[in-house]
């Protein structure tokens, strides 16, 4: 769902939300019952799993941007479903959100957020890192998306519009760059090494 | 140990740990969550980290898997430690993944899940 300034809009009230995985679930069991009892730190816990960020899932987003620059055929069906292209790489066949990747282009930007919660495309991202959890950035994504893309050290130029993604529970959103100019010589692997998570959000262009 | 870094030869002592060249890797969100928290019971006097490999360990023997069931025997450890020691019972366990499930079904998305 693309907000424009003057119809910012949420898909995000309605049914409840779709339990996790049964593992999830005992997961959070137990840490609520340790936590009760003062043997385990939830603060601390978070410490250790900030510490992972970048550790979470295939995090074949390099990979699915990569494959999307090199192979017309693969990028066409990523646009046009983008789970099942992304399924494609993913030798372990994970099921996960719902996914929808916008492209960027000479005369458009896109940049990712979840205003009302931290809904990330974690299979190809990885944990979301702390900045995109945070209130600043879920608020002001949305009315100043070139304010907070400046903090990134990002200059979008006026003539390119910026279309700001909002994630919900059901559709979780990754941003194709473009590819870089004078790349026409490297193959998929060490083009995949040019693609940062940053990019894939947004934040940052390529 | 200090920081959320472990030290390689804490590591080093769970077989078959899922790693990469700089350290643990996880399939999913709830794997670090399980990790993190059998380093925090450690720390907390819980057991020791001796304790802790063997009881991986012994869970992990009747293990013929190509290692993508790892966490799943990860948590199955932990839990036998923590009910095994009195920390907390199975039925408590138990109750407590269901209440979990039930918040979700009735918690809209963007409102904070809670019991």
């Amino acid at each position: 769902m693309a907000h424009d300034h003057d119809g910012h809009h949420h898909h995000h009230d309605g049914e409840g939300q779709e339990p996790p995985s049964d593992m999830a679930l005992r997961v959070k069991a137990l840490e609520t019952l340790l936590v009760d009892k003062g043997l385990v730190d939830p603060a601390a816990l978070d410490a250790i799993i900030d510490t992972y960020e970048h550790k979470v899932g295939p995090r074949n987003g390099a990979r699915v941007v990569a494959r999307a620059w090199s192979d017309p055929a693969y990028k066409a069906r990523l646009m046009a479903d983008a789970t099942a292209a992304i399924a494609e790489l993913d030798y372990e066949g994970r099921q996960g959100e719902h996914m929808v990747v916008v492209e960027n282009t000479p005369e458009v930007h896109n940049l990712v957020v979840c205003t009302l919660c931290s809904c990330y495309p974690w299979p190809v991202l990885g944990l979301p890192p702390v900045w995109y959890k945070s209130a600043p950035y879920r608020s002001r994504a949305v009315i100043d998306p070139r304010g907070v893309m400046a903090e990134f050290g990002t200059t979008v130029p006026d003539d390119i519009e910026i279309r700001v993604w909002d994630s919900t529970a059901e559709v979780r959103y990754l941003v194709l760059p473009e590819r870089p100019a004078g790349t026409e010589g490297l193959d998929e692997a060490a083009l995949a090494e040019l693609v940062t998570r940053d990019g894939m959000i947004g934040v940052r262009r390529l | 140990m200090s920081g959320p870094d472990l030290a390689p030869e804490d590591l080093a002592a769970l077989p078959r740990l899922p790693v990469d060249a700089e350290g643990p890797v996880f399939a999913e969100p709830w794997q670090a969550q399980a990790f993190a928290m059998a380093v925090q019971l450690h720390r907390a006097g819980a057991f020791t980290w001796t304790e802790w490999a063997a009881a991986l360990a012994d869970e992990l023997k009747g293990a013929n898997d190509d290692g993508s069931h790892y966490y799943e025997h990860w948590l199955k450890a932990l839990e036998g430690l923590v009910t095994g020691r009195g920390l907390a019972s199975h039925e408590a366990l138990h109750d407590m993944k269901h209440a979990w499930e039930d918040a979700y079904r009735r918690t809209p998305h963007g409102k904070s899940v809670e019991l």
